[in-house]
């Protein structure tokens, strides 16, 4: 078989649900071949990075919190796909995907959950607190990630660079008083802010239903219009952020986006993840909905890729991921005189107490 | 304007300098700054409640909405978590918010961007994302607010590595300060004083000029003494000098220290007064446990000035309650001028 480097195909999506929108986003889209073995090959990573997250906390080389995407890859690589690289992101805690989206490599990336001075975050961050250019993190405490994607949209109408923030919160997030707020100031300063709530089903071990009084996420935001998005089909992801980003870029104000998703993991490590759900459950998401999966079978019932070739690229990203937790777990600790540096940017060289009156530390910018 | 004379240089010849001195309240000067300061620089802009078309809660904006815009001078809705959060993160992407509290109690409600989303990003991004923004509003104690209004917040941010504090006393400090802590590329807490607002003091040409900056991290020796060294912040400088004025017709010379900065604390400043006067009070409005002064104390503990010490360092400090309304229960729950003269003497054992 020949492959001809422009075949695309026309694939039906599903219907999103609106709220205070007469049209929404198109039913079909367009998948060049070029782009489904991109989206592929991005989802492939992300999901075998978490897998060797998983592996090395298990293994007590990552320690603390560790909160993992796998099964909301269709989330993180389409949303990119429907931005540009100069608007800007923001995320809560679950963020290892959006940090690879925006520019980090898996090196980094891995470096940064072994904590070692080549991590992203040169080991000070951890899992919960990377960043990129134009990725405002990770971000520790729910739901506070919120007015600042509003802020940073506030700062992208101000600068008047036609950017805009996307900016997104979980299930859990969606009851935090702080987000209401912010819906408010968004509205009513018309903020380039497309709000995302990625719905996963539980936050932490307790389900939607039993956390909000309404789960119609794409309606909270009241006086902001919404839509209700299958995030496990990549290509309605994207489809959904090209609308919302237009609806932005054209002055109308915030949007908000519901993502319906699900996490193969439990919250954290910490969490066997199967307490509050059933295995079988899981299990039924894993068959019927993987993203990768089915992205997977579209390519091929439509013959845009062979069984083979998606083998290839497998191949290829279990190296990457094996290069990059070598790498992980081989380079170095942050040296001890990094403890005190970065408190403040473009300052003189300052002393910092240590543990006893003795101890007087250098803290560089 | 004060036009005042003076001698110059002694090579004989008489020479007549003019020194013109303006007299500004604290409140004008905190205006000045944020005029200047909007006017140098386009990425700085100011939000808050009432900050635009009420010319301010307490008209420390007053006419910069006017003069500047809908765009720099932004009026917020009762939204503290939600707009000082997103002050931040404009911050993070580019500008240089100024985000007002219309009192420090109320940024309880957003302490969280504060600390979490301000003061600590620049370290676990290892220098990857400053965050230079200012957070001003009036601290402390008031007049008749009661008991939620009146809190002093200098601890709690002081407390927090990450941030710096700043805490005005003169017209000049509000000016210089706050031009820096604008000017800072880190997040900077402002403490104000809403009964120094009205206040008038003179300013220098120096201090006039558009340029004027204070340096963050020093204080300053606001009358040189030799026998107790008074330390403190804000309002209470002006008291510490009041009671000095009095102890001095009895022979006491107190060397008054405006901190300026409480955090970094300028520990040099305080341990070189110490040892040429051998004394510390510590004078705060605030609440005495693990205060300003507590600080304070156990550096001098803890460093050279410890050994010239001929009596316990002390403090004095805002009554250890939550803040009364009636006048003569509000009057006794902060220092007053005859509680740091008392203090003196019984430091001095006089």
């Amino acid at each position: 078989m020949v492959w001809c480097a422009f075949m695309f195909h026309l694939v039906d999506i599903s219907k999103c649900d609106l709220h205070k929108l007469e049209e929404g986003p198109p039913l079909q889209a367009v998948l060049t071949r070029e782009e489904g073995l991109q989206y592929y090959r991005t989802m492939q990573v992300m999901r075998r990075m978490e897998l060797k997250a998983d592996q090395l906390y298990k293994q007590k080389i990552i320690r603390g919190f560790c909160h993992l995407y796998d099964g909301q890859e269709a989330c993180a690589v389409g949303i990119e796909s429907g931005i540009n690289r100069t608007d800007h992101l923001i995320t809560a805690y679950r963020a290892h995907g959006y940090t690879l989206t925006r520019g980090g490599t898996v090196r980094e990336i891995m470096a940064e959950l072994t904590g070692r001075r080549g991590g992203i975050a040169k080991g000070k961050g951890g899992s919960m607190h990377m960043y990129a250019k134009h990725f405002y993190g990770g971000n520790g405490i729910v739901g506070a990630q919120v007015p600042l994607g509003a802020g940073v949209a506030l700062a992208c109408k101000y600068q008047g660079k036609n950017e805009l923030c996307v900016c997104l919160y979980g299930d859990g997030a969606a009851n935090q008083g702080q987000i209401f707020e912010t819906y408010n100031m968004a509205a009513l300063w018309k903020l380039p802010c497309i709000f995302i709530c990625e719905n996963n089903k539980y936050g932490m071990g307790t389900s939607v239903e039993r956390a909000a009084a309404s789960t119609d996420y794409y309606k909270r935001g009241d006086f902001i219009p919404g839509l209700r998005v299958d995030g496990m089909d990549i290509l309605c992801v994207r489809e959904a952020t090209k609308f919302a980003a237009e609806h932005c870029r054209s002055g109308k104000g915030p949007i908000l986006m519901e993502l319906q998703t699900y996490r193969y993991h439990g919250h954290s490590m910490s969490d066997p993840g199967i307490s509050y759900r059933t295995r079988e459950e899981i299990q039924e998401v894993r068959s019927k909905s993987d993203p990768i999966s089915l992205l997977k079978d579209r390519m091929i019932s439509n013959n845009m890729a062979s069984v083979e070739e998606l083998k290839e690229i497998d191949v290829e990203v279990r190296k990457e991921i094996e290069d990059a937790a070598q790498f992980a777990t081989t380079d170095p600790e942050p040296p001890l005189e990094d403890l005190c540096n970065h408190i403040f940017s473009n300052e003189p060289p300052m002393e910092v107490r240590g543990t006893n009156p003795w101890a007087k530390l250098k803290s560089i910018s | 304007r004060v036009t005042g004379l003076g001698l110059g240089p002694s090579s004989g010849n008489l020479v007549v300098v003019v020194v013109q001195l303006e007299l500004v309240t604290v409140r004008d000067a905190l205006n000045q700054a944020m005029d200047e300061e909007l006017e140098r620089d386009e990425r700085v802009f100011l939000l808050g409640e009432e900050v635009a078309q009420y010319d301010g809660a307490y008209k420390v904006s007053r006419g910069l909405w006017k003069k500047y815009g809908d765009k720099r001078i932004i009026d917020t809705p009762i939204s503290e978590m939600g707009f000082a959060g997103i002050a931040v993160g404009a911050a993070m992407a580019g500008l240089r918010p100024i985000c007002e509290f219309m009192t420090f109690n109320f940024s309880m409600q957003a302490i969280d961007q504060v600390i979490n989303s301000a003061a600590k990003t620049y370290y676990m991004s290892a220098g990857l994302q400053p965050v230079p923004i200012v957070f001003r509003g009036p601290n402390g104690a008031s007049a008749g607010v009661a008991a939620q209004h009146s809190q002093c917040f200098a601890a709690w941010y002081s407390h927090c590595p990450g941030l710096k504090v700043l805490s005005p006393w003169s017209a000049e400090d509000a000016k210089g300060l706050l031009k820096s802590a604008i000017r800072d590329d880190n997040p900077v807490v402002v403490l104000e004083n809403e009964l120094m607002y009205g206040v008038a003091f003179e300013l220098s040409d120096e201090a006039q000029s558009k340029d004027f900056v204070i340096p963050i991290g020093k204080a300053k020796i606001e009358r040189p003494g030799n026998h107790v060294t008074l330390v403190a912040h804000s309002r209470m400088v002006g008291f510490c000098l009041d009671a000095a004025a009095v102890l001095a017709k009895e022979g006491v010379e107190c060397e008054v220290i405006n901190l300026r900065t409480i955090r970094p604390l300028d520990t040099d400043t305080i341990e070189a007064s110490i040892m040429k006067t051998n004394h510390l009070i510590s004078v705060e409005g605030g609440w005495p446990q693990f205060g300003v002064g507590a600080e304070i104390c156990a550096r001098i503990m803890e460093g050279p000035a410890f050994n010239y010490l001929d009596a316990p360092a002390i403090r004095v400090t805002g009554v250890d309650i939550p803040m009364p309304y009636a006048k003569i229960l509000e009057d006794n729950s902060v220092p007053q001028i005859k509680d740091i003269i008392f203090s003196v003497k019984k430091t001095l054992n006089m």
